[in-house]
């Protein structure tokens, strides 16, 4: 098989696998990034959202053969210390309720905020209409993406 | 202050105490790093010596208290409300609080599963127990440390103080003498008025993790050496496995196995498998290597029973509604009399289709079993359920297994069932490895377990003066009834009838969300809609008036509700809604129910935005005696609202020749951001009253609240659901 050299949260990882991996399996399955979560496999939930070069795409629809230098980033390196606008604002809305869904929630909120930094809530709709919770946190989610706005 | 006898497992809790002499230090598990670790850092240092003092809480030598959450987490919050009535009692610091998951142990604790709504109500009295034996255990050996009296020494988070010297302790530096101290008989509790954790809103203790994406989940557990696992079922119900291209797959990369299970237990228990029992099991090393080798997959199934179809099921409820062969569930007065003389009579039929339950983290389960031991770990809402089964199959006592809890990426009853843990043990079992068992959204959705189908016929008739005379309900479904015979509006009416018929189907169906009160408040609380506007009253009003009834006169003995409490969320509701007040282009309905020992009422405020309906905002009031964790209590509500309204809109399962038409998000349809309500506000009876859950009750008044205000935005009244019929998605 292949190896790939991947830059993922501004590191430098080589994983050995055929080169129609999504990178959603090599986060989990081959380098214990487990943050990034599997809902659907078909693009169609966004619990698995990843950035791209900075943009929110699905990882489970990712190949790795399409990755090259490009940088991914995932809920794990959003920050360092777990405080980037977004997270906190998540805190402070205490957000989640099973939780499974966030990290994906919050990797498309962090690439809207960062392209789009005060959204209207028809940006909001629009930009997060990818990411399904299925607890119905859909609420507080955009009273977070506006609080985080502000941070 | 009430006096109340120990009578919670006194005898578990004194051998805990006994065999808990040692210290034990954090940091050995992957379960420890599921350890809440809020404020740890900053607030207080982590222990050296740890010091079990009933099972239920542990103290370090610094101070930090860790208590046990006994249940399973699907998304409740019970992993943080549990433990805030421990702390309640204990009277301890929150911020000095660490919460870790309880692993199933039958003989310290009760209840440990996660359905109907009863984790809290269940759990109220052992909780409390625990908390308060706690704090007496520690007072009694500050008492004996200082030679003074127990009645000397008060508390205040957890601090112990001599009220005659004004020496103090920290319960970290006395827990090691309260450990083996006897447990007290009597303990005293905190009054209501005194509660300052309780009631409260303290945040998810998990919150810091999730935001930063730790593994928490069952799908994120790893061990060494683990192999992965996938299953394929049956691809329509009434068919079963004959044989497949067994050594193809084995050759595939990364395979490491593929082989025929059964998960057929002996004496199998509503919580078992029906439908699907022999199964292709494939093990591998990675997720995406098993997906490619399920691709490839080329079985032979063999057509077992009857292949239904949605045309079929349709017809069998409708059939079984017109057909005479009922179960008379309940019946006052005459009403066959009471609707001939009735001056309006009105009736109106209304279905839902199957669902699943889509938790978004699909199943999963850790099983690794050796020679004569097994080791369960992943998610599961019935953990003792688990280990019945698993003991079953694998004749392996009960006592040489053990269950873990991951936090759930959601449950809403699915996890109830346990047949993914089964097939995770039968396949390690073969394999005499540890196995982590994934099931695809395909596989997930396809399973069963799903919500049954219903249909159900409600009739009402109307005297010359518009009252309520006569009341019927005939209700059928696959496999089960969805009527409550002994609930509103039984009791209120003099002339009542509720018939129940269960038709047989071979999908397999099971508790989704409010079992059966999902569809019944939909459609009864419609129906009462339409009965109000027949009769000329204000929706409100009109049920107001019955409550009446039902509180000076009530009808017949076993009415399953209490009036009052249930007027009193609908006097709340109108309230804070401001109803009767109208706004232009808003139109609003109005809902109100009971079940799982929690009122709600709601109402729902829609407009129309480019000819479509849209939910503006939504209204919420609850009584559900005293709010254990305040703005969880009103995350859960808005949740439910959501799930209520997003079903009864969108979510249908389908069927042809016994498979479903839907297998995942693309043709199967949740809400979504752009759908949802903007703003869900959420009101509480304030009361001293034993808590309820509030994990379902929130769900089913949502969906007749929704279908009474489209009916004003729309001027068509809605019976199927799905109310919208599902459009593309875009992801």
């Amino acid at each position: 098989m292949p190896v790939f050299n991947l830059n993922i949260n501004d590191q430098s990882y080589a994983v050995d696998v055929d080169g129609d991996t999504p990178m959603l399996w090599v986060l989990r399955d081959h380098l214990e990034l487990l943050g990034t979560k599997f809902g659907c496999g078909i693009g169609m939930c966004g619990a698995c959202t990843v950035h791209f070069d900075g943009s929110a795409v699905r990882s489970c629809l990712l190949r790795v053969s399409a990755v090259g230098d490009s940088k991914i980033t995932t809920i794990e390196g959003l920050s360092e210390e777990g405080d980037h606008p977004v997270q906190q604002a998540w805190l402070e809305h205490d957000v989640p309720q099973c939780g499974y869904c966030q990290a994906g929630q919050i990797m498309s909120a962090a690439s809207l905020l960062k392209e789009n930094p005060n959204p209207s809530d028809e940006d909001i709709d629009l930009a997060m209409n990818g990411n399904i919770c299925r607890c119905g946190t859909y609420v507080r989610i955009k009273q977070a993406i506006k609080t985080a706005s502000k941070l | 202050m009430t006096k109340i006898k120990t009578q919670y497992n006194r005898r578990s809790f004194l051998k805990i105490s006994a065999a808990a002499g040692g210290g034990m230090l954090i940091g050995f598990s992957w379960f420890t790093g599921c350890t809440s670790d809020k404020k740890i850092k900053e607030q207080i240092a982590i222990p050296n010596e740890w010091y079990d003092i009933n099972g239920f809480i542990k103290i370090g030598d610094t101070g930090l208290v860790t208590i046990y959450s006994p249940n399973p987490e699907i998304g409740q919050n019970v992993r943080t409300s549990m433990p805030m009535i421990v702390a309640e009692e204990l009277d301890v610091d929150w911020a000095h609080v660490v919460v870790e998951q309880a692993p199933l142990n039958a003989a310290i604790y009760q209840n440990q599963y996660a359905g109907g709504s009863q984790s809290i109500r269940r759990g109220w009295d052992a909780l409390r127990m625990a908390g308060a034996t706690g704090k007496r255990m520690l007072l009694e050996a500050a008492a004996k440390e200082w030679q003074v009296s127990v009645s000397d020494l008060s508390v205040s988070k957890g601090i112990i103080k001599d009220e005659n010297s004004d020496r103090t302790i920290g319960y970290g530096q006395i827990a090691s003498k309260a450990v083996g101290l006897e447990i007290p008989e009597e303990v005293e509790l905190k009054a209501v008025k005194d509660f300052n954790i309780i009631s409260s809103s303290k945040k998810n203790v998990d919150g810091k993790k999730i935001v930063t994406g730790k593994p928490l989940f069952g799908l994120d557990f790893q061990r060494e050496g683990m192999k992965l696992a996938m299953i394929q079922h049956p691809p329509a119900f009434g068919m079963t496995l004959k044989d497949f291209n067994e050594s193809e797959i084995k050759s595939m990369p990364g395979i490491v196995d593929a082989f025929p299970i059964d998960i057929t237990v002996p004496d199998p228990k509503w919580c078992d498998e029906k439908g699907f029992l022999q199964l292709v099991a494939i093990v591998g090393d990675s997720t995406w290597q098993l997906m490619k080798a399920k691709k490839a997959l080329k079985v032979n199934w063999e057509v077992s029973s009857k292949l239904e179809s949605s045309e079929y099921h349709n017809q069998a409820l409708e059939n079984a509604l017109n057909s005479g062969k009922v179960k008379q569930g309940r019946k006052d007065g005459n009403p066959e009399a009471a609707f001939k003389k009735a001056a309006k009579v009105i009736e109106r039929t209304y279905s839902c289709p199957f669902i699943a339950h889509n938790t978004l983290e699909p199943m999963n389960f850790f099983a690794h079993v050796k020679q004569n031991e097994v080791e369960l770990i992943g998610p599961t809402q019935t953990p003792k359920a688990l280990e019945d089964s698993v003991s079953k199959l694998l004749n392996v006592p009960v006592e040489n297994i053990t269950v873990d809890m991951t936090r759930m990426g959601g449950g809403f009853g699915r996890r109830l069932y346990v047949n993914f843990g089964v097939e995770a043990a039968a396949i390690s079992k073969k394999m005499n490895a540890p196995i982590k068992l994934i099931y695809t959204r395909e596989d997930d959705m396809t399973q069963g377990t799903y919500r049954p189908a219903y249909r159900s016929r409600y009739k009402a008739g109307l005297d010359e003066n518009n009252n309520l005379i006569a009341f019927s309900v005939r209700g059928a479904g696959l496999p089960e009834s969805p009527v409550f015979p002994n609930r509103f509006p039984a009791g209120a009416v003099d002339n009542y009838l509720a018939e129940e018929i269960g038709v047989d189907t071979n999908i397999t169906t099971g508790a989704w969300r409010a079992p059966r009160s999902n569809f019944t408040a939909a459609a009864e609380q419609s129906f009462l809609d339409e009965v109000a506007e027949l009769a000329g009253k204000d929706p409100i009003d009109f049920r107001l008036e019955l409550f009446e009834q039902a509180i000076k006169n009530p009808v017949g003995e076993k009415n399953d509700y209490e009036a009052e409490r249930y007027a009193g969320v609908l006097k709340l509701v109108k309230e804070k809604s401001k109803w009767g007040e109208s706004q232009p282009g808003v139109y609003r309905g109005v809902a109100a129910y009971f079940c799982h020992n929690t009122y709600v009422a709601e109402v729902f405020d829609m407009v129309m935005e480019n000819n479509e309906p849209k939910i503006k905002k939504v209204w919420c009031a609850v009584d559900c005696g005293i709010v254990i964790n305040r703005d969880a209590a009103i995350n859960m509500m808005q949740g439910s609202v959501i799930d209520g309204a997003g079903h009864a809109m969108y979510s249908q399962l389908t069927f042809n020749d016994g498979a479903t038409e839907q297998m995942n998000f693309d043709t199967y349809q949740l809400m979504r951001h752009a759908q949802a309500p903007e703003e869900i506000e959420v009101f509480f009876v304030e009361n001293e009253i034993a808590p309820t859950g509030l994990g379902e009750p929130g769900l089913p008044p949502a969906i007749a609240a929704l279908a009474n205000a489209l009916y004003k935005a729309t001027g068509t009244r809605y019976y199927s659901q799905p109310f919208v019929q599902p459009q593309p998605v875009i992801g």
